[in-house]
């Protein structure tokens, strides 16, 4: 009987998706990857540089300027793919109200706003000596400023509400709907005449690039995208953290207000 | 030095610009992070030490 008891007062150990879900749980497990993701984005952003600068050659074309693709493609990448995350994480802010995808979006939109803006930073200088022009408005370009104009929208509509849980479903809504430019960012270059260069790495029929180039493309776009996991993974915690402040900050201000 | 050809200042200012701003990025949330830690232990010290007071 005794063995019994015991037994029935032991809490349910908690499942997969509960250890997701829950921000404490969340805050224990994730904070055993944030080391070996730093090291990993250390180590591929090295090799990648490596591969970059000493153990590739010019580019047929381009020359030496092909090395600028090596920083260019991966923060255009994830430009797009943080959009992504933030796009799931409006889904499931808004049909499974996850107490973590609220706070997934608001940790991704500002790592999105800085990739963006590098990705436009550094096709700017690649432009410059390769089309003789800084910037010119053909669709692939505007569409890509335009996802910049919606990444700031959305963090200056995060800072709008006191409310977190309220500005999460209105961020959520006009995340879903700011989704509309990533297709047109990545068929700009089928839609349109335009200056930009149409896909050349993921295509259907495979890239069209030499392995020579190719490689540092990817080790370099697999480095900046560990270095997203991590610093999305580290902004999530932060987070976390100042939800509990908010909480531990009206809980003393009640407590305040209760003693006078 | 390694040559980077007659556009060589074009390659180093997106590198530089490119790691200019990864860095600030990165420092940001480090900060934050530690910011956020650090306000967050001094409050629940004070929760503890109000709760101690009243019992």
């Amino acid at each position: 009987m005794k063995r019994l008891a015991s037994v029935d007062t032991q809490a349910p150990k908690p499942g997969f998706w509960t250890r997701i879900a829950h921000p404490g749980l969340f805050l224990g497990w994730s904070g055993h990857l944030v080391i070996p993701l730093i090291l990993l984005t250390a180590g591929l952003m090295a090799w990648g540089l490596y591969l970059a600068f000493l153990a590739s050659p010019p580019d047929y074309q381009m020359g030496d300027t092909v090395r600028i693709m090596y920083v260019h493609v991966p923060t255009a990448w994830l430009s797009q793919f943080c959009y992504a995350v933030m796009f799931v994480s409006a889904i499931g802010t808004l049909v499974w109200r996850h107490p973590m995808a609220d706070v997934s979006q608001k940790a991704a939109a500002p790592l999105g706003a800085v990739f963006t803006a590098i990705a436009l930073y550094t096709g700017a200088l690649w432009g410059r000596p390769t089309w003789g022009t800084f910037w010119e408005w053909d669709g692939r370009m505007t569409s890509t400023l335009v996802l910049l104009f919606i990444y700031l929208g959305i963090i200056a509509l995060w800072r709008a509400f006191d409310d977190q849980l309220k500005a999460a479903r209105f961020v959520s809504v006009v995340t879903l709907v700011g989704a509309i430019n990533i297709p047109i960012i990545k068929f700009s270059v089928d839609w349109w005449q335009t200056l930009h260069q149409p896909a050349s790495v993921f295509r259907l029929d495979g890239p069209t690039i030499a392995p020579e180039i190719l490689l540092p493309l990817l080790v370099m776009s697999g480095a900046f995208s560990v270095l997203f996991l991590t610093l999305h993974l580290v902004r999530m915690r932060t987070e976390i953290v100042k939800r509990r402040i908010r909480t531990l900050e009206l809980a003393a201000a009640r407590a305040a207000g209760g003693a006078q | 030095m390694i040559a980077l050809g007659q556009h060589w200042e074009f390659i180093m200012a997106a590198y530089l610009g490119c790691f200019a701003v990864v860095g600030a990025l990165i420092g940001w949330t480090v900060l934050d992070g530690w910011r956020a830690r650090a306000r967050a232990a001094t409050l629940e010290a004070q929760r503890e030490q109000q709760r101690a007071a009243r019992s």
